[in-house]
């Protein structure tokens, strides 16, 4: 694209007919996309209003008057699952790497750790969240057991960390997978130790190449720290909840449902600007 | 003279193949030993076995008097005394050209930012690389990327350096900037082991040539012995095919 300077050029005709053709088609897309998506909201929005039980369902769930109700009780929940996040997310990173190096590495020593880390993964994969949830949060309390807290919270955010664990660790076990061997060997061949090339060379690109899977999960570990409110801890889900029992309108839940979105939107666009930038770097540097 | 190098009987298999049968090799200080042979003959084999990439299942080898192959050599220690560069480069993407150069000495060596920095630019300098210095590899030429990996290799300076087929995965006209920069290592001294197949350059810098043979080392000599009037048939037939090839 650099044109010499001190060059004098003139554009031919057909370059100038070629991009007058090509503003005018970018122009009739954008006018099509805006009339098709206006269409469609009209055809939606009459759909709907127009139901028999549309001025029933309004009033129990898109009520002004109980939203501006709600709100407070159901923000203070919302610092809670923000608070979850926030810890959860931290110890999760820790033991999922240290889980993921677990089961890359490849000495015999390792061999017993490598088959439990093998054997973790694949239960808290396979197990609900909400079983995990539900099973942790009733059955430690009735263990009775000295020294372990039975806070709701606590145990809430555990079973979060034990389920993301075998998630995130997997993920970083793909990264560190995907550097090539001969990355591995030039470190090596350096006198790298093996523990000066995973800290040097194999997890600083591994870790790269997974941010945006690892971003993902982070959006959806946001969204199920409001499972823990099945144990009863008083987070944006439960306030709602509580509200709603209180005055059999189900505004609140509404409330709830639209404070995690606008939570999780500005996360998803971070996460994709970084897909976006990655993406652009390869393209440019070219596969090595 | 002192002898850096040497390796006896070294006999590698990899399964049922014997890929090295009872190598002998000496490799003076300060000298250039050239390995030519085809594809899969073992030079890349024996160069991998000297630096400790593989283990080898019989015979010995010693790097400066100290045989490095006994139980109980810690290979990371031996690696640090060798400098390795492959036909891949293998630079590090996500590091610039100069962290790349600095790495081993900073990590391995525990020499201070500063001062690693300082001795890298020096060598970048020298080989007129030093605008690239916080560059990417994956923005420099093939050519550029493995002469920074070359430099890389040199930075701990070490006793010995291995060359396996550096030039192999280049063009003709960037081979010739890699090629210069070898030759002046030699000048500077440097003892090396190279496995090439360009001919022309093995004559050029090779104190002695080694004619690698399914594995088995079939001939080793002074360049004009070897490559001028070779002895067994197998290096006649491949020095024929070679000078076939370059005529095409």
């Amino acid at each position: 694209m650099t044109e010499r300077s001190g060059s004098t050029y003139t554009p031919s005709p057909e370059r100038i007919a070629r991009e007058t053709a090509r503003r005018r088609a970018a122009r009739r897309s954008t006018y099509s996309a805006a009339i098709s998506t206006l269409v469609v909201s009209l055809i939606l929005i009459v759909a709907v209003t127009s139901a028999p039980g549309w001025p029933r369902v309004q009033t129990s769930f898109f009520s002004w008057e109980y939203a501006v109700e709600s709100l407070p009780l159901i923000v203070q929940g919302l610092w809670l699952n923000l608070r979850v996040l926030m810890v959860c997310s931290v110890i999760i990173m820790g033991l999922g790497l240290l889980l993921a190096l677990a089961r890359t590495s490849k000495s015999p020593v390792l061999f017993p750790l490598r088959a439990l880390a093998a054997g973790y993964t694949d239960l808290f994969r396979g197990l609900p969240l909400l079983l995990v949830i539900l099973l942790l949060g009733l059955g430690v309390p009735g263990l009775r057991l000295q020294g372990v807290p039975n806070d709701v919270v606590f145990l809430g955010a555990l079973a979060l960390i034990l389920t993301y664990t075998a998630y995130v660790a997997e993920v970083l076990r793909a990264g560190i997978e995907s550097v090539h061997p001969t990355q591995r060997m030039a470190a090596r061949a350096l006198g790298l130790s093996q523990i000066q090339t995973l800290r040097h060379v194999i997890l600083p690109q591994a870790i790269r190449r997974v941010i945006p899977p690892l971003l993902n999960d982070l959006v959806s570990l946001q969204k199920d720290s409001g499972l823990i409110s099945v144990l009863g801890a008083m987070d944006a889900i439960k306030a709602a909840q509580i509200v709603t029992a209180k005055s059999f309108n189900f505004t609140p839940y509404v409330v709830a449902g639209v404070l995690f979105v606008l939570l999780t939107i500005p996360l998803t666009r971070v996460t994709d600007a970084i897909a976006a930038r990655l993406e652009r770097e390869r393209t440019i540097g070219g596969a090595q | 003279m002192n002898e850096v190098l040497r390796l006896q009987r070294v006999r590698k298999s990899f399964g049922e193949e014997l890929v090295l049968a009872d190598i002998d090799l000496s490799v003076p200080e300060h000298s250039v030993t050239v390995l030519i042979g085809a594809s899969g003959s073992g030079k890349s084999t024996l160069l991998r076995c000297i630096n400790l990439l593989e283990q080898i299942d019989d015979g010995q080898v010693w790097l400066d008097g100290h045989d490095i192959s006994a139980v109980g050599v810690d290979a990371d220690v031996v690696r640090r005394r060798i400098g390795t560069v492959f036909q891949q480069f293998n630079l590090f993407p996500h590091l610039s050209v100069i962290d790349n150069i600095t790495l081993a000495p900073r990590v391995v060596h525990g020499v201070d930012d500063h001062p690693a920095r300082v001795a890298a630019m020096a060598l970048l300098d020298r080989f007129g690389l030093a605008q690239k210095a916080d560059g990417f590899p994956d923005r420099l030429s093939g050519g550029q990327q493995q002469r920074v990996a070359i430099l890389r290799a040199i930075s701990t300076n070490p006793r010995l350096l291995l060359l396996d087929e550096v030039t192999s995965a280049l063009d003709p006209v960037l081979v010739a900037e890699v090629l210069s920069l070898v030759a002046e290592l030699r000048a500077d001294g440097m003892t090396m082991v190279i496995a090439t197949h360009e001919m022309g350059f093995a004559r050029r810098v090779a104190d002695q040539v080694g004619f690698l043979h399914h594995g088995v080392l079939r001939e080793i000599g002074a360049p004009e012995r070897v490559l001028d009037s070779p002895e067994t048939r197998e290096l006649k037939d491949f020095l024929t095919s070679v000078r076939e090839a370059g005529r095409l």
